[in-house]
């Protein structure tokens, strides 16, 4: 077990490396630069700060002094954010896209689990039928039409909530929901496909031979098995959600992590788009190990190797 | 499944015959899902539309109207207009090909990757099965999104490298679910007969193996058309993707959101018309995995 844990840490490093490089170049080679829409910049100036920033050293000079000083967890200056590091801006935003991804992940696991539950326990019934709509429905309205969609009947028409922002606690509502609600999809049909599976077992006509009350066997004996999937899903799940903040962000104005990612790209301000790309891809290689190890302690065969 | 090599039409027609059932099967079932038939027909109807609807409209996608700007739904413009007074049914229309087009060709992309790669992975076995999937994991653990959005900034935006750079992507899944099927029937008797023959390693791959994961790769197929169709609005909506005056579902979306408050309509109907598409395809798709699944098929 340790082993395995040692292993798949091992292995996220020449991930982690990839990813580094691949975005380093990628922006190297987008056209334009970030002094490019500055106005009239003096050429001897420009030279000088080129020179600052050391964008006139050869590339893989660049490649080698971004990767040193990324060794050291220095991300480097912003071209855009005068005087600020790339350190700075994602300190600045992480806590706003933890916040609102933690309360999406609460959303889609308190809304998701019940209602694949509900659809697995009651199987072929109208329950079944209504909760797998639903979560259909989820999934079929992806964040960048579900968001613009409540801000239309919440904000706009009964003026319950702010169309953006992000400086009260009722402004966590519309977006934490928008994001939540796609993954409470996923998870619901994850759920119910588990349950089912689980329920069908030998072990759990046992239970009930046994005795055992209808809840208890749903959740004392089933739910355990019956959550596998979720967890695996939980990983890649996560990171959809970090992913999913770039449009939530976007929509609703909020100061977070994923608005720095696309602001970054249209900017050209290459330090923060490879400084938040890393950290993204270091949040996704990260969870997906924890998932990974989760899955592992739960399931007693993999246990047991 | 299918057999290979035929004399004459009637003995073609006798060496099929257990294949046949087997779809006919699957076919049958599939029919008496309500919820897939219904998605089915959905996207009969919008891809015909999508194709020939703009051949009978007064406007085209492009066509601006200046003077009548974001106009509501009215007689002359079934939907109503944008802010640049076009026609925005004509656009919807229009912008189904683009969308529908991109789901198809990219969708096609991370089939033929995920196909070859997973079942030549699945069938050499040993090392380099080892090395092709040890990729595969290391790909599945980084941030796509992150990489397409950085390939559409440096490529600007180019309409072909959107195909391509979402099929990319979406191959992955494919690849896994291929190597798993072939693992399986590599170990069958038809297989190890095929091998006594002396057919070639290309031969065998090509005509005994891939068309017998058919089932799976068609459901799978039905399921990631939705996901690239969905990657593609998501660029569209960050400005990444289709750039106006071309249109595409993901674009009238964005536009839409942006005037939500004075002109609903330009939200409301591509957003509905969207999601019932994603709906459809991916009722489908769980109808044809229950019509084909050989476990389900077996109680």
């Amino acid at each position: 077990m340790l082993q395995l844990i040692a292993r798949r840490i091992l292995e996220t490093i020449p991930v982690l490396v990839l990813v580094a490089t691949i975005t380093f170049f990628m922006m190297k080679a987008v056209p334009g630069g970030p002094l490019d829409t500055e106005k009239n910049i003096p050429q001897e100036i420009k030279v000088q700060i080129e020179a600052f920033y050391g964008l006139d050293q050869p590339l893989w000079k660049q490649y080698a002094s971004y990767m040193g000083n990324l060794l050291r967890g220095d991300l480097g200056p912003s071209f855009k954010h005068a005087n600020r590091s790339v350190n700075e801006l994602i300190a600045a935003a992480l806590p706003v896209s933890l916040e609102l991804g933690g309360i999406a992940l609460c959303v889609a696991l308190l809304v998701g689990i019940p209602l694949g539950i509900a659809a697995a326990v009651r199987q072929n019934t109208w329950i079944d039928y209504l909760a797998s709509t639903t979560a259909m429905a989820g999934i079929c309205l992806p964040t960048f039409v579900m968001g613009p969609l409540l801000v239309l009947v919440f904000a706009l028409h009964f003026e319950q909530f702010n169309a953006s922002g992000w400086d009260f606690a009722r402004d966590r509502v519309l977006p934490a929901l928008t994001l939540g609600l796609v993954y409470a999809g996923y998870i619901a049909r994850l759920t119910r496909g588990g349950m089912l599976e689980v329920l069908n077992q030998d072990f759990i006509r046992t239970a009930r031979a046994k005795g055992a009350s209808e809840t208890r066997v749903v959740f004392r004996h089933a739910l355990r098995g019956g959550l596998l999937p979720v967890v695996s899903f939980l990983g890649p799940g996560i990171a959809g959600i970090l992913t999913g903040s770039f449009v939530i962000e976007t929509i609703f104005n909020i100061p977070g992590l994923g608005r720095h990612f696309v602001t970054s790209v249209f900017n050209r301000d290459a330090t923060l788009t490879i400084g938040t790309a890393l950290f993204y891809a270091a949040l996704v290689v990260a969870l997906n190990l924890a998932a990974d190890i989760a899955q592992a302690m739960l399931n007693p065969k993999q246990r047991a190797n | 499944m299918p057999v290979t090599a035929t004399a004459s039409p009637a003995l073609a027609a006798d060496a099929v015959e257990p294949g046949r059932s087997l779809w006919q099967d699957a076919w049958a079932r599939l029919r008496r899902n309500r919820m897939a038939v219904i998605g089915g027909v959905v996207l009969i109807v919008l891809t015909a539309l999508s194709l020939f609807g703009p051949l009978f409209l007064a406007y085209s996608y492009e066509e601006q109207n200046l003077a009548l700007g974001a106009a509501p739904p009215s007689a002359a413009h079934l939907l109503g207009t944008d802010k640049l007074g076009r026609d925005q049914l004509a656009r919807l229309l229009f912008g189904g090909r683009v969308s529908l087009l991109v789901g198809l060709a990219a969708t096609s992309v991370s089939l033929t990757i995920g196909v070859l790669w997973g079942s030549i992975a699945g069938y050499a076995g040993g090392r380099l099965d080892a090395v092709m999937m040890r990729i595969v994991d290391i790909l599945y653990a980084l941030p796509f999104t992150i990489f397409v959005i950085l390939l559409m900034t440096v490529f600007g935006r180019n309409f072909i490298l959107l195909f391509v750079a979402i099929g990319a992507v979406e191959w992955l899944t494919m690849a896994r679910i291929v190597r798993g099927q072939v693992l399986a029937l590599k170990r069958q008797e038809f297989i190890e007969a095929a091998v006594a023959l002396g057919l070639r390693k290309r031969r065998i791959v090509l005509r005994h193996v891939v068309p017998n994961v058919l089932g799976p790769v068609m459901v799978y197929t039905t399921l990631t058309i939705p996901a690239v169709m969905l990657l593609e609005a998501f660029l569209s909506f960050l400005g990444l993707g289709v750039q106006p005056p071309m249109s595409s579902w993901g674009l009238l979306i964005k536009e839409g959101a942006e005037q939500m408050e004075e002109a609903p309509w330009l939200l409301i109907y591509p957003a509905a018309v969207f999601a019932a598409t994603l709906f459809s395809l991916n009722f489908l798709g769980d109808g044809l995995r229950d019509a084909l699944d050989v476990r389900a098929s077996k109680d």
